[in-house]
């Protein structure tokens, strides 16, 4: 598949947001930490949400219909999660309010527990939209589901490693192991989907695609000689090289690299934003290669022009 | 299994792949309730065009064993249809009163998610209108009754010079094309994926010289 960049963007940063903010709940409820922290988090969440939502806008051929994309949640997962983005974002938002005015904390923790049952729905939404397909076979997994689930809370609590330092110090110690652990485990995970993927054997064949019983079937003509939706839509075009460093650089950036800056970078304010900027930049390849891993069984038939 | 299933067989062994089904299909669905399909950059150096269906062409065997085979693909019409589903705003649907799987224009959002979904790559974004266009069995024709009625057909099936396109209800069982499917071995594409295509396609024969 072509790796779409709004969707990218989208899955990243609602990913990180989430986290972020289940981590600012379940710390609001076990050890109260200064409002600050929490204020700010929330804050934070909220603009990657908003960021992540108007990216997805530029995935849209008629963004003006936008709103009609609700309307199918019975049966279509990507309605679920036009539904499900927009509540959780007015819970967070919530929140931050309750927070702010310093409501009574029975209220506050309600509002958070709704918003955290809304971030969990995201997560499966969000992940079923790619693992509903039966026939991509790459994304047709539980692991799917799995890793946008960690990759997003360990890109979340990351996140929260720089806030801390702003915002309540005494927690970054903490944090940053928390950052560190849940990262090393989102990164087996993808390393065991990966390992999945590579194992895969097409169903479709070139025997089936026309249903023809004969191992040699080529491709002579695709019926045009100039490019087509299914030319561009379903093919990433870009050299093996290039897609097996991609690989490399996630498999770096999503735990080995931040992990040294955590650990070992010196504590540093801009060392915390650096491994969260450079696990984000991690993000961004892991999903692109997300895209450009999965192979559509529509390819079959546009394999040569001529 | 009682109500209408409105498809196309197409018979491989006849099939010239001589493209009228391609041109006569995008002459008719150019303009009407489905236009416009449209052409980017037609006479520039990289072009690219919206299209219903497509005439491919294969070669099967090695040399100097091989077989040539032409291959009409458009959108087929699934019982299951896998892009219906998934499309958020209900725009992609499947008609109950003759099984043709449509797209409403004006609901679509141009999202793409119907087209990964679709394993026969028989959906296409159409580059200025950018919502999604699919083959419509040529619904304005099949049912104009102003149209005489040896004409309430798809353009295509119209078109084809060595009738390698037939159209008709799956459903029943005496139509032309349930004939055809029961007494030629008519067969789906892709089964692996339970899509049920209501499209089928007729295999190639060995026919004997009579000396």
């Amino acid at each position: 598949m072509k790796p779409a960049w709004s969707v990218i963007l989208l899955t990243t940063q609602i990913g990180a947001a989430q986290g972020l903010f289940l981590l600012v709940f379940l710390l609001n409820i076990f050890k109260t930490p200064p409002r600050e922290f929490v204020l700010v988090s929330c804050a934070v969440s909220l603009g990657l949400l908003i960021s992540g939502l108007i990216a997805s806008f530029f995935h849209l051929g008629r963004p003006e219909r936008a709103w009609r994309a609700a309307s199918q949640w019975r049966t279509s997962w990507l309605s679920r999660e036009v539904i499900v983005l927009p509540a959780f974002m007015g819970m967070v938002a919530l929140y931050g309010l309750l927070i702010f005015f310093e409501f009574e904390k029975n209220i506050s923790i309600w509002v958070g527990g709704v918003a955290v049952l809304l971030c969990l729905a995201l997560f499966i939404c969000t992940g079923m939209i790619y693992a509903c397909l039966p026939f991509l076979q790459e994304w047709r997994s539980p692991l799917t589901l799995v890793n946008f689930f960690l990759l997003g809370t360990a890109s979340g609590l990351t996140l929260s490693v720089p806030l801390a330092v702003i915002a309540h110090p005494q927690f970054v110690g903490p944090l940053a192991l928390g950052a560190f652990a849940l990262a090393a485990v989102a990164w087996a995970v993808r390393i065991a989907s990966l390992v999945r993927n590579a194992r895969l054997r097409p169903k479709s064949t070139m025997a089936s695609a026309i249903g023809i019983a004969h191992p040699r079937i080529v491709q002579k003509a695709q019926g045009f000689m100039g490019g087509s939706y299914n030319t561009r839509e379903f093919f990433h075009r870009r050299p093996d090289l290039l897609v097996r460093a991609v690989r490399w650089s996630f498999l770096l950036l999503l735990f080995p690299v931040p992990a040294w800056l955590l650990g070992w970078g010196g504590g540093s304010l801009a060392t915390f934003i650096a491994a969260f900027a450079l696990q984000f930049a991690g993000l961004l390849a892991e999903r692109w290669y997300f895209f450009a891993e999965a192979r559509h069984p529509q390819n079959l038939y546009y394999q040569a022009a001529s | 299994m009682t109500t209408k299933q409105l498809a196309l067989v197409i018979d491989l062994n006849v099939c010239v792949g001589c493209h009228a089904c391609v041109t006569s299909c995008k002459e008719w669905n150019d303009g009407g309730s489905a236009g416009p399909l449209s052409d980017m950059n037609s006479y520039g150096k990289d072009p690219t065009g919206t299209f219903f269906n497509r005439v491919q062409t294969f070669e099967v065997g090695e040399f100097p064993d091989t077989e040539t085979v032409h291959f009409p693909k458009s959108c087929l019409h699934c019982e299951e249809p896998p892009c219906v589903p998934v499309c958020p705003t209900g725009a992609s649907y499947k008609r109950a009163e003759d099984g043709i799987v449509l797209v409403d224009y004006d609901k679509c959002i141009g999202c793409g998610y119907c087209a990964w979904a679709c394993p026969y790559g028989a959906r296409e974004l159409d580059p200025t209108e950018k919502v999604m266009k699919k083959c419509t069995l040529c619904v304005d024709r099949i049912t104009d009754e102003l149209l005489p009625p040896q004409d309430r057909q798809p353009a295509c099936v119209m078109a084809c010079p060595t009738n390698a396109r037939l159209f008709g209800d799956v459903h029943d069982p005496e139509s032309v094309v349930s004939k055809a499917i029961r007494e030629r071995g008519g067969y789906a594409l892709m089964p692996e994926w339970e899509t049920r295509p209501a499209n089928q396609y007729l295999p190639r024969r060995k026919t004997e010289p009579k000396a």
